[in-house]
């Protein structure tokens, strides 16, 4: 049965916050990870697994369901974590993440889990997975929807841009890609890495339909998924205005936090604030 | 023993090689604290290039900058450079450009990234290249004089780096030479020839084989392209069989470019440890050595039933 979606803003708040904190934990446990990005991606994570994607948690490979393609590998821990809240495994899974056996590996596997549409964390790869399976759906005459979540650093790999470029020629309209802008990668900031400046811009002038939203606000983020959703002839990107560590003061808008797991006392500290929210 | 891994040799190496030679330039793709380039951005800011998360352009523009005379690293995890196979196929392969293609995190070694992060066959993509020259170094000593040696050779070189520490495996006043094996421990019976991250595991299982009985000589083979052939032929003539050990997928690695030698010039027993051609996985550094039976006890279980196989 499809899973039960949500549009109380209230719950996809009390769902996010969930993943946050279940973030938090497994990177601690694991003692390896990258919180910053998974921080900055929950809020969208949970508005389309809770509120928008069509799926069931006890079908995972349910032909008509809408797919989700996590390209920035390496912040699956929020996907893994919502998946298991909409009940795809059991919660106490989350902390085998990183071990050996695990089918939770570092970065996502679908061979392993079922859940997982394809293989990513090479940076760049899985926005043409996605344009591939929208052609896919279109060539079906299936009405499911592709979703996929790329960086802004990951947007300065050069097959980011030929998927772009292809999207539009192909007008995948089923396809949705939301860009995490949080401003951070691993070297600094984006915008001294590699600027990619003014990006609405350069999708725009490829020919896509661009809605800007701040990232963390549900409400905005829905009526984008929405309008996407609407939107024909034309893929849709989502750019959404993202804090790096959000919900965590001490990894906010800091690129130290991009891939290092907390200590027990940084673990402690980060639900406190977590739970509070 | 020291123990340090062959990317942080690398990076201390680099910031040093910048004061004496003033044309080395270094190009990095958003991992400059990972593959310690970051000490020498820090010395030489204007010899540094950040080309973000975009490596077959970092390439290509190595190889201009090449052409152009200058000497670049350019730097990534190994299965992401190696990844842009096409890009370094033409421009610095073909074109013959003096480009040192620097790639770390090698092997399971890397641990719980998982088998995205790990250059697990870059070797064999690598070594399919002519005129590139592929080094593996095993220990800080030997990496240093590596990179050093990368810098005065006028070529296209491979350099294959841990994320993992290393112990020393060398003495002091070691001097690397290109292409040529290194003996680490004589022995009668079989020869372990291992690479990089292997190498002192090899060491260990000599010991493990001893009390077994068997009397293992370990070969610690940087260069992987060119391949010491004398010295293979020679050890296969010596003993009674060849066991080659790496970090890598057995196809296309050390144990392949082993294989190729023996076959054309002197057939001879040989067996082939390391990634038995599967994908990696997450996991600790050392859970992952031990599961994959590439640690000093895994290899001498291999070694043993090897031996005993050809022995017989
Ligand atoms: C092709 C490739 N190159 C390099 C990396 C190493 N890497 C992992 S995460 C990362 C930074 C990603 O930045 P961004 O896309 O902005 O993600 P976020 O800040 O949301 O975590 C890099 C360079 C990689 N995974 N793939």
């Amino acid at each position: 049965m499809a899973f039960q979606l949500t549009r109380d803003v209230n719950t996809i708040k009390s769902y996010a916050k969930t993943i946050r904190m279940n973030v938090i934990k497994m990177l601690t446990e694991a003692a390896s990870g990258h919180p910053g990005g998974s921080l900055s991606a929950t809020d969208v994570v949970a508005a389309l697994l809770f509120a928008v994607m069509r799926h069931d948690p006890t079908n995972p490979k349910w032909d008509n369901r809408d797919r989700f393609i996590m390209s920035k590998g390496h912040c699956i821990p929020a996907w893994y974590a919502a998946l298991a809240q909409a009940g795809y495994f059991d919660e106490k899974e989350l902390c085998t993440l990183r071990r050996l056996g695990s089918r939770l590996q570092g970065h996502p596997d679908r061979c392993k889990l079922e859940a997982i549409e394809a293989s990513t964390g090479s940076l760049g790869q899985g926005l043409s997975i996605a344009l591939g399976m929208a052609m896919a759906a279109k060539m079906n005459n299936a009405d499911w929807r592709v979703y996929c979540m790329i960086g802004d650093g990951e947007s300065q790999e050069g097959q980011i841009w030929e998927a772009v470029m292809a999207a539009a020629k192909f007008k995948t309209d089923n396809l949705t890609v939301i860009l995490d802008h949080n401003n951070g990668q691993i070297d600094g900031y984006v915008a001294d890495v590699m600027p990619i400046m003014p990006i609405e811009e350069k999708f725009r002038a490829f020919n896509w339909h661009v809605i800007g939203v701040d990232g963390h606000d549900i409400n905005q983020i829905l009526n984008a998924l929405d309008e996407a959703a609407d939107t024909k002839g034309r893929p849709t990107l989502i750019l959404a205005n993202t804090v790096k560590g959000k919900g965590v003061s001490f990894m906010e808008n800091n690129i130290g936090w991009h891939g290092k797991a907390p200590s027990k006392e940084e673990e402690e500290k980060a639900l406190q604030e977590l739970a509070a929210i | 023993m020291a123990k340090k891994a062959t990317r942080q040799a690398f990076g201390e190496a680099l910031a040093e090689l910048g004061d004496k030679n003033q044309d080395v330039v270094v190009l990095d793709a958003d991992l400059s604290k990972s593959t310690m380039t970051c000490y020498f951005a820090d010395k030489f800011p204007d010899r540094f290039f950040e080309f973000g998360i975009a490596e077959a352009n970092m390439i290509g523009a190595a190889a201009g900058m090449a052409l152009a005379g200058k000497i670049p690293f350019a730097c990534s995890f190994a299965c992401f450079i190696t990844g842009r196979y096409d890009t370094i196929r033409m421009s610095v392969g073909y074109t013959n450009s003096n480009v040192k293609i620097i790639g770390t995190h090698v092997g399971i070694g890397i641990g719980e990234d998982g088998y995205s992060q790990m250059g697990l066959e870059d070797v064999a993509v690598m070594r399919s290249l002519p005129n590139i020259t592929i080094i593996q170094p095993a220990d800080e000593i030997e990496t240093k004089q590596a990179v050093a040696y990368a810098a005065e050779y006028d070529g296209p070189v491979y350099m294959r780096l841990t994320r993992q520490k290393l112990p020393d495996i060398n003495q002091d006043g070691y001097v690397f030479q290109h292409g040529k094996g290194v003996e680490l421990a004589p022995g009668n019976d079989l020869t372990i020839l291992a690479t990089g991250g292997t190498v002192y595991h090899a060491l260990d299982a000599k010991k493990q084989l001893a009390e077994k009985g068997i009397d293992a000589r370990i070969i610690n083979i940087h260069t992987i392209k060119p391949l010491d052939t004398d010295l293979v032929l020679r050890c296969a003539k010596e003993t009674k069989g060849l066991f080659t050990v790496e970090d890598h997928n057995i196809i296309g690695g050390l144990g392949s470019a082993v294989a190729e030698v023996l076959c054309e010039h002197y057939p001879a027993p040989l067996k082939r440890w390391g990634i038995l051609d599967v994908y990696g996985e997450s996991g600790g550094e050392a859970d992952l050595y031990h599961a994959y039976k590439i640690d000093a006890e895994g290899i001498a279980e291999a070694a043993a039933d090897f031996y005993n196989r050809i022995s017989k």
